[in-house]
């Protein structure tokens, strides 16, 4: 006869609702580090997706992603010179706030070195990935627009041709995919106006110095638009990154780049440690600390809950000493217990988690590795805290039976 | 010679309590019952009976004084001679003043799980319960939990699990104090049988007089003093 589930099923709507509240909390615990690895998911996805051996940043910086990074508009030919390069890719990302359709759209612009890059690796919901170097884009899920969706931003409209899911920005944003062009285009997006004043003004400057009167074929370069005077720098990308063929050495090609003094050079992982440092390493302690705080909290009211359903049970078990039970059976009661919530609470917290957690604004992702490891720490925490219990049992004198 | 009682209690004294709150609930308290012999102990309240119980049941050693359980030496004075629990679980069987039933067990389950935590398979445990629960009129509440039984309902139950794993002595304070006399001494005669047939020695604490006949020496107690009342 097993006393634990006796007397579990004479109480069993106390014991029930018991164990959602454990459940709960649980879920809980569960939830903070499924949200910490849906961050490091979704600021890594994109890292770890592009299929990027090599990334080439502004020299002293730890960009595009934790930081600003401007290079070369040549550095992507360089670069295909280095031995064992396959691919030189340009990379560009800001992120922009507009409005569309009366709404506010915030949103992470990431280029694609189209036609090198049409972005294959960007995981599809539905749609199609990038056929036109203009005037296309793919869409995270959360910017909430639709396939075949026409949006305007700047002086062009684009069509959304795909949708991709968890494509977020360290930030938290929903990235939208562009060719480079089109990415660039839109960070450096002036209205007409301003355009048509900027070639004014600049043709008033040439005009009035002395190497416009001397040589009056200026004037007619500075009144064209910006991207086609050569004495203005063109907008760059924010990075270039590089694929190895088979063989290469990625050493060695680090080592070559990393001897160019306009540029910083990071391995994929290199760049992936820098993104989660920068920006995730504060949500990951804040998350983690509150992991541990619940735990405890969890430990210390399983405890009180045991303690409890013990005291409950104290004139039970001095009659089951008083007619000769071992402290076993005793102790097994309280453990079997202790451990039936524990395993019942992880349950229900896993099952609510399942139904709850799809419905969070951003990802949360139970890894089996996470949930293996709550697993454990309930088992622990279930058998700690019946100490407690246990303790309070073993003291209970047969006498009190008879009172 | 010892070898022919089955409980034999010398010199028993019990004091509760220290200082003005001390309270002598037992001085010189001497019994010695047979195998197979009944005994009945009758006094007024607060005389020291139950206390008088408890101490031979092992569970409230007295302060001073010998307790023997088929001749052995359990108690000696509050030192335990040997490991109390394993002789409460093999050798005694208990009825309380006061109906003492597991709250979460079912009346047969109560039973059943005094033959379990002795070694007996589930299946002949739950067997041998019903089979006590029908001797005692409660097989139709087998299943019952003791918050839905009678006093004198829980009181059988108690019984039927005193008396589960045969038991060399039975201690029964006031069993049928719930019970109807009809009842009453049926159950008084139960003991006896049980008494008589398997060597058992029994002592009952009762306040019953009609039901005296069915036993074999009855003792009084008053003041902590045990006296062999003279038939
Ligand atoms: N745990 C205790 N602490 C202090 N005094 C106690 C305790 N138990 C019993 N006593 C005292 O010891 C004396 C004997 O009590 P006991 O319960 O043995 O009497 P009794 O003969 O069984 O009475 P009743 O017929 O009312 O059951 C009483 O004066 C009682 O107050
Ligand atoms: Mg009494």
């Amino acid at each position: 006869m097993n006393l634990a589930i006796k007397d579990i099923r004479h109480n069993l709507g106390r014991f029930v609702l018991t164990s959602v509240g454990i459940g709960m909390l649980m879920m809980i615990v569960m939830g903070m580090s499924g949200i910490y690895r849906g961050i490091i998911e979704d600021a890594t996805l994109l890292i770890d997706n592009i299929g990027a051996d090599i990334w080439i940043v502004q020299h002293n910086t730890r960009g595009p992603f934790a930081e600003l990074s401007r290079v070369p508009q040549n550095l992507i030919h360089r670069a295909l010179a280095i031995p064992g390069v396959v691919t030189a890719r340009n990379f560009v990302q800001h992120t922009i706030q507009r409005r569309n359709k009366g709404k506010r759209l915030r949103m992470t612009v990431v280029g694609l070195d189209w036609p090198i890059d049409k972005g294959k690796w960007v995981p599809l919901v539905s749609g199609r990935i990038l056929n036109q170097n203009h005037y296309e884009m793919i869409a995270d899920k959360s910017l909430d627009l639709r396939l075949g969706e026409k949006i305007k931003l700047g002086k062009n409209t684009y069509t959304v041709v795909g949708i991709t899911s968890s494509m977020i920005s360290s930030g938290g944003d929903g990235i939208g995919f562009f060719t480079v062009q089109d990415a660039i285009e839109i960070q450096f997006d002036t209205s007409g106006e301003a355009v048509r004043l900027e070639r004014i003004s600049r043709s008033v400057r040439v005009e009035k110095s002395d190497l416009g009167l001397k040589q009056p074929s200026l004037i007619e370069f500075a009144s064209q638009e910006s991207s086609q005077v050569p004495a203005l720098a063109s907008p760059q990308a924010s990075s270039v990154i590089l694929k190895l063929g088979p063989g290469a050495n990625l050493k060695q090609v680090m080592n070559i780049i990393a001897g160019w003094e306009d540029v910083s050079v990071y391995t994929s992982e290199g760049e992936r440690q820098l993104l989660l440092k920068g920006s995730v390493e504060k949500v990951r302690k804040q998350i983690g600390l509150f992991r541990i705080l619940l735990t405890f909290i969890s430990a210390i009211i399983m405890a009180l809950i045991l303690y409890t359903l013990t005291l409950d049970k104290l004139h039970s078990i001095a009659l089951l000493k008083l007619i000769g039970a071992s402290n076993w059976i005793v102790l097994k009661l309280i453990l079997q217990q202790a451990l039936i919530l524990g395993i019942l609470g992880y349950g229900i917290a896993y099952f609510l988690g399942q139904k709850i957690f799809p419905r969070f604004p951003r990802r949360v992702i139970l890894s089996n590795d996470d949930l293996l490891q709550l697993a454990i720490i309930v088992l622990v925490i279930s058998v700690v805290s019946s100490f407690l219990g246990i303790w309070k049992a073993l003291q209970v004198n047969p006498n009190e039976a008879l009172n | 010679m010892a070898d022919k009682f089955a409980i034999q209690a010398e010199d028993l004294k019990k004091i509760y309590g220290s200082g003005n709150t001390e309270v002598a609930a037992m001085q010189h308290a001497s019994m010695h019952v047979a195998y197979g012999e009944i005994v009945a102990l009758l006094g007024p309240s607060g005389s020291g009976k139950s206390t008088f119980l408890t101490a031979v049941g092992l569970i409230n050693p007295p302060t001073s004084g010998r307790i023997k359980i088929r001749g052995q030496l359990m108690l000696n004075g509050p030192q335990p001679m040997v490991d109390l629990k394993s002789i409460r679980r093999k050798y005694l069987g208990f009825v309380f003043q006061r109906s003492n039933l597991i709250p979460f067990l079912s009346a047969r389950e109560n039973v059943q799980i005094a033959l379990e935590i002795n070694g007996y398979s589930p299946q002949d445990s739950r067997k041998r319960a019903l089979e006590l629960l029908n001797e005692l009129g409660m097989g139709d509440r087998a299943d019952n939990f003791p918050s839905m039984l009678s006093g004198g309902q829980q009181q059988r139950v108690a019984i039927s699990r005193a008396l589960a794993n045969q038991p060399v002595v039975i201690l029964a304070d006031e069993p049928t104090a719930a019970l109807d006399s009809h009842l009453g001494r049926q159950v008084m005669e139960l003991f006896r049988d049980l008494a008589h047939k398997h060597g058992t020695g029994v002592i009952i604490v009762t306040h019953d007089q009609r039901a005296l006949d069915v036993f074999d020496a009855i003792y009084e107690m008053e003041d902590g003093i045990i006296e062999l009342r003279q038939l």
